[in-house]
């Protein structure tokens, strides 16, 4: 089985942003940029299913500027056999997205697409599901757990209130969470490996898909600050102020 | 202008996160109606039904709808949405995973968990994290949007709207539900607690936790805990609270051994008081934390224990 993996470039998780001045997004130039973390967790899924023998070929796609091989990059030298890029820039909105990872479905035929349960930069949590729904495929989002049996995907998802089982119908696309597994890191020889992997490029006009935004940003703000308050230094002291002060208990 | 409010419920009962929703849908039209769909779902409809300030409640009741799954969900969403202009449901993992189905099928763009409404066409919306604030303008016909239930009221009860059946449950034959292991609890919900009592990495074990129920038991509040405690396999995953736990804002939101990263904040820096327990002094909790105590949490929490029985309200 072929396994498609969509991965996308964010922010470093570990960067605290900053809102442009101008108040139009926040500040990309010079940030340090990496994989999103749920991206990671689903490229280390694919691999370990290549390994254990449940798929024979991992392609990581991207969807985004031309810098986004970078990230395409990374997921090569963690040990996906192939990558493809969708040139656009900006990034587009989750259901164009959806829409030219649906187009690359169709080409590819994988027996599965496993992707984050959401980006890191706009927190939607919306492409895995929207392409699912695109495609008419079973969706398993938020899974902690994923096994295949036969045509049968068996997946446990992380809900609120707990865990929840589901049978899915192959081809399945699935959204990861952060308990599916943890990534590995890509070692030398294996980033030295990726470089000379295949790396395909296209763009949306060529797949025929409609990138055009329907949402449109009227402005982005810092969030209302919260100021630190005072230290206690007793547990008397801070049943006081919450009762007395506060009024919370 | 006419709201669908997507219900969540367990067929028997309906969620709070449903009120929630209706109060936002409020702030769009009076004229909404809310879908029950499910299977032997009457109990949550009568429910619904209660909700003051719905025009009426839609009930879908098929076996195919009994367990919420998007992939028979969905298509009954698309079929109603013809009658309305905006489509809403909680920002839950139940909202999260039908909704953005349904947007793809009907090919709108999704807004998602918004805690702000402006207009009929723009919402306010967190991103990275909560760590800027994007206002947003949809320029599609029909708006799907998912609510993040702590930025609006619960909407009362003391209604009686009418209930009408649809039909429209259609198994689409790609998944089946196979079973669920709910947190069984008699403590409060942790996204409606008033008080939350939440433990990080510092806990050290599963066991500590016990530390904290107990605690928690003594104030009516809810357990709740940061990634890093429930990775560490501390507590199961729906305590967890942040960017992509659980979103909470309880009247006081009390942290221990958390050390405060940004992921964490994400889920619960709207809390009315903050608490932080940490015997570091630099952990970055201490700058949202209107109370802040430097203490070992193993000497503090029995302390905070015996203070609150010496000091009864």
């Amino acid at each position: 089985m072929k396994v498609l993996v969509p991965i996308k470039r964010v922010i470093d998780a570990n960067i605290k942003v900053r809102v442009k001045a101008d108040n139009t997004g926040v500040e990309l130039n010079n940030v340090k940029m990496a994989m999103n973390p749920f991206c990671e967790i689903a490229v280390e899924e694919a691999i370990r299913m290549r390994e254990a023998g449940t798929a024979d070929e991992v392609i990581v796609v991207a969807v985004g500027p031309s810098q986004s091989q970078e990230t395409l990059r990374t997921g090569l030298a963690m040990g996906a056999d192939r990558a493809i890029l969708i040139e656009t820039d900006p990034i587009p909105e989750p259901l164009a997205i959806a829409k030219l990872l649906k187009a690359v479905a169709e080409k590819e035929d994988p027996g599965m697409i496993i992707l984050g349960k959401q980006a890191i930069d706009g927190d939607n949590n919306q492409t895995g599901q929207m392409l699912a729904g695109l495609l008419n495929w079973s969706i398993g989002s938020f899974v902690s757990k994923l096994s295949v049996e036969g045509s049968t995907v068996k997946v446990t998802r992380e809900v609120d209130g707990g865990l929840e089982n589901i049978d899915l119908v192959a081809p399945a696309v699935i959204t990861v969470d952060l308990r599916l597994n943890e990534p590995r890191y890509a070692s030398l020889p294996n980033i030295m490996k990726a470089k000379k992997k295949p790396l395909d490029t296209h763009t949306p006009e060529e797949l025929g898909i409609d990138v055009s935004p329907r949402l449109e940003v009227l402005r982005v703000l810092e969030p209302a600050g919260r100021a630190a308050g005072v230290r206690v230094n007793s547990a008397d002291e801070l049943v006081e102020k919450l009762r007395n002060e506060a009024k919370v208990i | 202008m006419s709201i669908l409010v997507i219900g969540e419920h367990d067929n028997a009962a309906l969620r709070p996160s449903t009120l929630n929703v209706v109060t936002a849908a409020k702030a769009l039209s009076s004229d909404i109606d809310v879908l029950i769909a499910g299977s032997d779902c009457q109990g949550a409809a009568d429910e619904a039904a209660t909700i003051a300030g719905i025009t009426r409640v839609l009930k879908a009741d098929d076996a195919a709808l009994s367990n919420g799954l998007a992939e028979n969900m969905a298509p009954l969403v698309q079929s109603l949405a013809g009658n309305y202009s905006h489509i809403l449901a909680p920002a839950t993992t139940y909202g999260k995973n039908l909704l953005p189905r349904a947007a793809a099928i009907l090919d709108v763009q999704q807004i998602s968990d918004i805690s702000g409404i402006e207009s009929e066409d723009t919402f306010v919306r967190p991103i990275y994290a909560g760590n800027a604030m994007a206002t947003v303008r949809s320029n599609d016909a029909l708006k799907l949007i998912t609510v993040r239930t702590t930025s609006f009221e619960a909407a009362e009860l003391g209604g009686a709207a009418p209930v009408e059946d649809v039909s429209g449950g259609v198994d689409a034959q790609l998944s089946t539900f196979a079973g669920e292991e709910l947190t069984r609890s008699e403590r409060p919900e942790l996204t409606t607690a008033d008080i939350i009592v939440s433990g990080g990495r510092g806990m050290q074990s599963s066991e500590n936790f016990g530390m904290l129920e107990t605690l928690a038991d003594k104030l009516g509040a809810a357990v709740g805990a940061s990634r890093a405690a429930v990775d560490a396999g501390y507590v199961p995953n729906d305590y967890q609270v942040g960017q992509t736990g659980k979103v909470v804002a309880p009247n006081v939101y009390i942290a221990v051994g958390i050390s405060g990263a940004i992921q964490h904040l994400a889920g619960m820096k709207d809390s009315k008081i903050i608490v932080a327990i940490n015997k570091d002094e630099e952990a970055p909790i201490f700058q949202v934390a209107d109370y802040g105590w430097v203490a070992d949490l193993f000497e503090a929490i029995p302390e905070l224990e015996t203070a609150l029985e010496s000091n009864p309200s």
